[in-house]
């Protein structure tokens, strides 16, 4: 492969709560300007591992790094100045409901102090259109915008500080199939032409396979297949055949009792 | 045997558990202070903290300070009369709610007011990973949400008390005066003479005390809320509590420091 060091690289990740083990030794590496998207069942503990990329959590075991530096042992001074080039939408799209959509959007370049107030409401306004926002919400407060238009909020806001890496929870989860396909021509938009490195997590098939240079599925709190998305249908393994297809019969064992 | 054994360790899981949440609540102590003195400030955010404090409390705090005064006025009266003294009313009045009542029931009213408030946006922003994003916005919680509500509590409650330390002695005059008969220029003579500027000043310090007990048990609980609407609700309800009880607490060791010579 290459000589640079990947953008992103988890090796034996572990992370439990209590007893109950999430990560299991999460292996994954992230190539420079790469798109990689994680699959797998819900709480299998996916949002888990990007917020131990992002240092939210502490993984138990294991390490991770950006750019070939551990990120573990860094100070919080370090770890503010790494956040400034990472932008993550969150599953439930995190807003901050004491602030206007657009204070929202800008947030990050505001408290970088990037910009004045005047021209960080232009650049809001240009990051909501590129999702597909109109400026008429721009002073609304959050809470009064739907579940999808919260999800795009999110979306602007996170990169809205032109991150080199950027973190999607779940971007077309609770959107109309138009608006995800709009929401997914932005993601490609931003890694390719862009270029930022970026990991995505979703459910959604049609979506992975636009998005994401390569695939991986988690699977008890281990990585168990990678690949491109055109090896996918033909990858041979068990566990994710049953998972794209949508099966209740496979190896995949649902925690419910008939 | 097993029954005592049982029992000892019941006894240490408690102490631990006690022994626990004594150091989270020291940790965060010292962290949210020191944030207080360190860049950068959210002036907006403490502006607008400080106008909820200061500002929208008067209302809550105004009221309660005059009925405090009304009443202690009627009951130094009445008690007084017993052995005839009931000149000091005035004495009383003045002394009792600048270095007692004022701080006190200001600090217990903010306690339910800003307390409550501060746990439940806190602890929602907790549950609805606000406090992360706002994290990964390269933005410091601790600085952003608890700072400025501290330094608006330490520096707002002394103010507060102060209004209310008037309109306090005010509530005590109008029922010396309309009420029980007293001369208007004597009774605010009597009020005056008595009052040393330390009996103002040590109420004003325990209310930046409470600002700060009030405003620190309200971030506290907020911040460490988990589980959904439901811890929310449990953070707001300990906040209010752990606060009046610690006012109360701390009112004693500062009266203490104060004046026990
Ligand atoms: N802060 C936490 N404390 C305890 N358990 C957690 C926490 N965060 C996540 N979990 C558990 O970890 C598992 C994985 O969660 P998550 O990563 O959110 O799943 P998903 O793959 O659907 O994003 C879930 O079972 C969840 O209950
Ligand atoms: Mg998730």
């Amino acid at each position: 492969m290459t000589d640079a060091p990947p953008k992103i690289s988890l090796k034996n990740v572990k992370k439990a709560f209590g007893d109950k083990v999430v990560l299991d030794g999460v292996n994954l590496d992230v190539a420079v300007g790469e798109s990689v998207v994680i699959i797998g069942g819900s709480g299998t503990g996916k949002s888990v591992a990007i917020k131990c990329i992002l240092g939210l959590l502490t993984p138990d075991e294991g390490t991770i790094e950006i750019d070939g530096r551990d990120v573990l042992d860094m100070t919080p001074r370090e770890r503010e100045k790494l956040n400034m080039q990472i932008g993550m939408l969150f599953q439930a799209a995190a807003l901050f409901d004491s602030l206007p959509v657009w204070e929202n959007v800008s947030f990050g370049l505001l408290a970088e102090k990037r910009c004045g107030r005047d021209e960080a409401r232009d650049i809001a306004l240009e990051k909501m259109a590129l999702v597909g926002l109109k400026p008429d919400i721009a002073d609304l407060s959050p809470a009064d915008l739907s579940g999808g238009m919260q999800k795009r909020v999110g979306l602007a806001r996170a990169i809205a500080i032109d991150p080199s890496i950027i973190f999607f929870d779940e971007p077309t989860t609770g959107l109309d199939p138009i608006m995800a396909d709009v929401i997914n021509k932005l993601i490609v938009h931003v890694n390719e032409n862009v270029g930022a490195t970026a990991l995505t997590i979703t459910h959604d098939m049609a979506s992975a396979k636009k998005i994401g240079d390569r695939i991986a599925m988690l699977y008890e709190g281990k990585i168990i297949w990678a690949g491109p998305p055109d090896d996918v249908d033909q990858s041979g393994n068990d566990y994710l055949d049953q998972f794209i297809h949508g099966r209740t019969t496979g190896p995949i064992k649902m925690a419910i009792r008939a | 045997m097993t029954m005592t054994l049982g029992f000892l360790q019941s006894i240490g899981r408690v102490f631990l558990a006690f022994m626990g949440t004594a150091g989270r609540l020291s940790l965060f102590t010292i962290s949210a202070t020191s944030h207080c003195f360190r860049a950068p400030w959210y002036f907006r955010i403490i502006g607008r903290q400080m106008i909820e404090i200061g500002y929208y409390s008067l209302p809550v705090v105004g009221l309660t300070a005059v009925f405090a005064g009304m009443v202690l006025a009627l009951q130094s009266y009445t008690g007084f009369a017993r052995f005839s003294a009931e000149g000091a009313i005035a004495n009383v009045v003045v002394l009792s709610i600048t270095r007692e009542l004022g701080p006190v029931l200001a600090g217990l009213m903010v306690a339910g007011r800003i307390g409550a408030a501060m746990a439940a946006e806190i602890g929602t922003m907790r549950v609805t990973e606000q406090i992360d994003a706002l994290t990964t916005l390269s933005t410091n919680p601790m600085k952003y949400l608890v700072a400025p509500r501290l330094i608006a509590g330490v520096t707002m409650m002394p103010f507060l008390v102060f209004i209310a330390d008037i309109i306090g002695v005010f509530g005590g005059y109008l029922v010396a005066v309309y009420k029980l008969g007293f001369n208007p220029a004597n009774y605010l003579q009597n009020t005056w003479n008595f009052l040393e500027i330390s009996d103002v000043i040590s109420g004003l310090v325990k209310a930046s005390a409470f600002g700060f007990i009030v405003t620190l048990m309200g971030c506290y609980h907020g911040y460490n809320s988990k589980g959904g609407a439901q811890g929310v609700g449990a953070a707001t309800t300990n906040a209010v509590v752990s606060a009046s009880i610690l006012i109360l607490c701390f009112d004693y060791i500062l009266t203490e420091i104060f004046f026990a010579k």
